[in-house]
């Protein structure tokens, strides 16, 4: 008698318990997927750090229509089939109701399919141009296209009248997408490359490319890379007393590039996002609201300077609160809200989506910053 | 006048770059010499000479003169300690066992690099300035000259050493032959863990005076390392100027090759002389016949 009147009591708890987890309402699933360990750590890291910053935050200030956030993270590693295992995990077990991430864009285009039949919209944290291109219905994406950053280079190029640039790339898959932009826009903007090199990765000398380069036409050097080649670069510019006028690319936009040039890294210029130079710009800039706050909130959070990496997870986390402000939780409706966000000021830049384009930034996304005595300056 | 200043730049470019790859060969050269063991590891010990001085100096803010004479020690322990450790336990070594071994050592060395220091470039100051060297059109900086400068020292005491002192002349018996070595009393096992300690610290100062100019991270003695035995293999691997020439031959070419071929063919040149040297001329370029190898 005794053993069943506990079992009694229990389910009477089970049901009340149960009954008041309804009225609570469940929390809203959002899958994630970063590269938060593996050599693409540098982003997925960041993203997730900032991803759990940004949603612990809107659980703190009530949810979304008082209803919470859940966010379940998975790590890619960087690798394509691990991304696919996780996705699928998030879809069928987890039951979200959209995924952001993944942090690369080779991750990236494995989970394209796999959110694509699942009818799930997926946020991408990779810059890559053919996530978005062409437009597929479920994936949107936050980093910045890298052809953004090279028109923001060439739109100054024109302006100062160098029509004549020396390209010297990195050869792998971020110098040659870079490589690829340089030579399909120059003609857009009346500019001749007149010299066209690359180096390796591991290259540790980059004089002979450089001496090939001061004895040629070129009135511009254009380099595209990631640290330390541009490093190189710029040192050995400074041996070898050459005078051009040098821009970097979106690839070293960090304070290490100007730790590893030292004084070579004096009057180079380079398109980046915003957050680096948040404190500089004007407070009439639309995203200075949202950057101040993401800077000092990574702060706080993490004792480490936020970055533009942190920056597209914050972009797509508070894009995706928005689209469930207006929708809903349900995987269709976020998507359709997703496409209808217009003029979101965000951290990688101003977001408008629309049916034909799911990348939503223009080249305004960047700035141009200049390196003075060590720190930047914005280019006006 | 255009093409002879740059001619001259890739000239100077080259020599500068083909006297760190000596400086490496050297590694090599000496203990394939005393061993007969094509040491792959030899990179690594250059990379470690680079992280530490960087760690000493910038982690531990220890004068310059300091760092790279700890940096050296600390080198040339973990050389000696790889050699007793991984070389000397192995009771039937053949050729082949042996570069498999030192192979993955390298990698272990890399591994530990890493964890330890992270996979973040680093930068270390130029030991006397930055501001480039005016040389008939051409530009150099003040540590390349100190890259010249060391190498033919380290070179030199090295010709001293092998020629003029009675463990120099054991380690050139222990070449010739180790039987006959140890037959008339020389400690042969003793002679191979000399060279493993000469090499590393010769691989470590490659790797401190080279990282102002190209900075240092935890891989950088793969490439390093391998082009230091293109070098010794030009050389003929001579512990003596074959090797300096095969180093500094290789640096012109590829810097010739990356200015007016392209810069894209830059290691393939190296390695294409490799394996033309393998192929045609075996025992090296400047190499008369078998004489001595010391």
């Amino acid at each position: 008698m005794h053993s069943r009147s506990i079992s009694v009591l229990l389910s009477v708890m089970l049901v009340l318990t149960m009954a008041g987890a309804a009225l609570a309402a469940p929390p809203i699933k959002i899958g994630a997927l970063f590269a938060v360990t593996g050599p693409a750590s540098f982003l997925g890291e960041p993203e997730r750090n900032t991803a759990q910053m940004v949603i612990d935050e809107i659980n703190k200030s009530g949810g979304v229509k008082g209803r919470t956030l859940q966010l379940i993270t998975y790590d890619t590693q960087g690798d394509a089939t691990k991304a696919v295992q996780a996705a699928t995990r998030l879809i069928k077990e987890d039951k979200v109701v959209a995924i952001i991430g993944p942090s690369t864009t080779g991750d990236s285009m494995a989970v394209i399919p796999v959110v694509e039949k699942a009818q799930i919209p997926l946020i991408s944290c990779a810059a890559g141009l053919k996530i978005t291109e062409p437009v597929k219905k479920w994936v949107f994406k936050t980093a910045q296209n890298d052809s953004l950053a090279v028109a923001k280079i060439f739109e100054h190029l024109k302006k100062h009248k160098l029509t004549k640039v020396a390209i010297l790339t990195v050869s792998d898959s971020f110098g040659s997408s870079g490589r690829e932009q340089l030579k399909a826009q120059a003609a857009n903007y009346g500019i001749q490359l007149v010299v066209d090199d690359t180096y390796g990765p591991k290259d540790t000398d980059m004089t002979a490319q450089l001496t090939k380069i001061r004895g040629s036409q070129a009135q511009a050097l254009v380099c595209w890379g990631t640290n330390p080649g541009p490093a190189v670069v710029a040192r050995n510019a400074k041996q070898l007393g050459l005078k051009l006028p040098i821009f970097m690319s979106h690839g070293v936009s960090s304070k290490k590039f100007i730790d590893l040039a030292g004084d070579a890294s004096e009057s180079i210029i380079l398109p980046s996002g915003r957050v680096l130079v948040a404190d500089l710009l004007p407070n009439s800039d639309k995203q200075k609201k949202s950057l101040m706050a993401f800077v000092k909130d990574y702060q706080k959070h993490y004792k480490a300077e936020g970055d533009h990496f942190g920056g597209h997870a914050w972009d797509a986390v508070m894009l995706l609160k928005g689209a469930i402000e207006r929708g809903g939780d349900n995987a269709a409706a976020i998507r359709d809200q997703l496409e209808k966000t217009h003029g979101f000021a965000g951290i990688g830049g101003i977001f408008s989506f629309s049916p034909q384009d799911h990348s939503g930034l223009t080249k305004d996304a960047f700035v141009l910053v200049e390196i003075k005595h060590k720190d930047w300056v914005l280019v006006k | 006048m255009q093409l002879t200043e740059q001619l001259a730049q890739y000239v100077l470019s080259g020599f500068s770059t083909g006297a760190i790859y000596a400086l490496i060969g050297f590694g090599f050269a000496i203990i394939y010499n005393s061993t007969s063991i094509i040491n792959f590891a030899q990179g690594e010990f250059v990379m470690l000479g680079g992280m530490l001085n960087y760690f000493f100096l910038t982690t531990l803010k220890l004068p310059l003169i300091v760092a790279i004479v700890l940096a050296i020690i600390f080198a040339t322990a973990s050389g000696v300690l790889f050699e007793r450790l991984a070389i000397r336990p192995l009771k039937a070594p053949t050729p082949l066992s042996l570069v498999i071994i030192t192979i993955g050592g390298s990698i272990l060395i890399r591994g530990l690099a890493m964890l330890i220091w992270g996979k973040d470039t680093h930068s270390i100051p130029s030991f006397s300035g930055s501001e480039p060297i005016n040389l008939a059109g051409a530009t150099i900086l003040p540590q390349h000259l100190w890259i010249f400068g060391i190498t033919l020292l380290v070179i030199g005491i090295n010709k001293l050493f092998f020629n003029y002192t009675i463990t120099g002349k054991a380690m050139r018996a222990c070449a010739c032959s180790r039987k006959a070595a140890s037959l008339v009393g020389i400690d042969v096992k003793r002679m191979v863990l000399f060279s493993f300690a000469i090499s590393s610290a010769m691989g470590s100062m490659a790797g401190i005076i080279i990282a102002p100019l190209t900075m240092t991270a935890y891989d950088v003695g793969i490439m390093l390392g391998l082009k230091g035995f293109c070098a010794a293999i030009i050389g003929g691997m001579s512990s003596g100027f074959g090797t300096v020439l095969g180093g500094l031959l290789l640096g012109i070419l590829e810097s010739l090759g990356a200015g007016l071929i392209s810069s894209g063919y830059k290691d393939a040149i190296a390695f294409i002389i490799l394996l033309l040297i393998l192929f045609v001329r075996p025992q090296g370029l400047f190499k008369k016949t078998e004489t001595e190898r010391v």
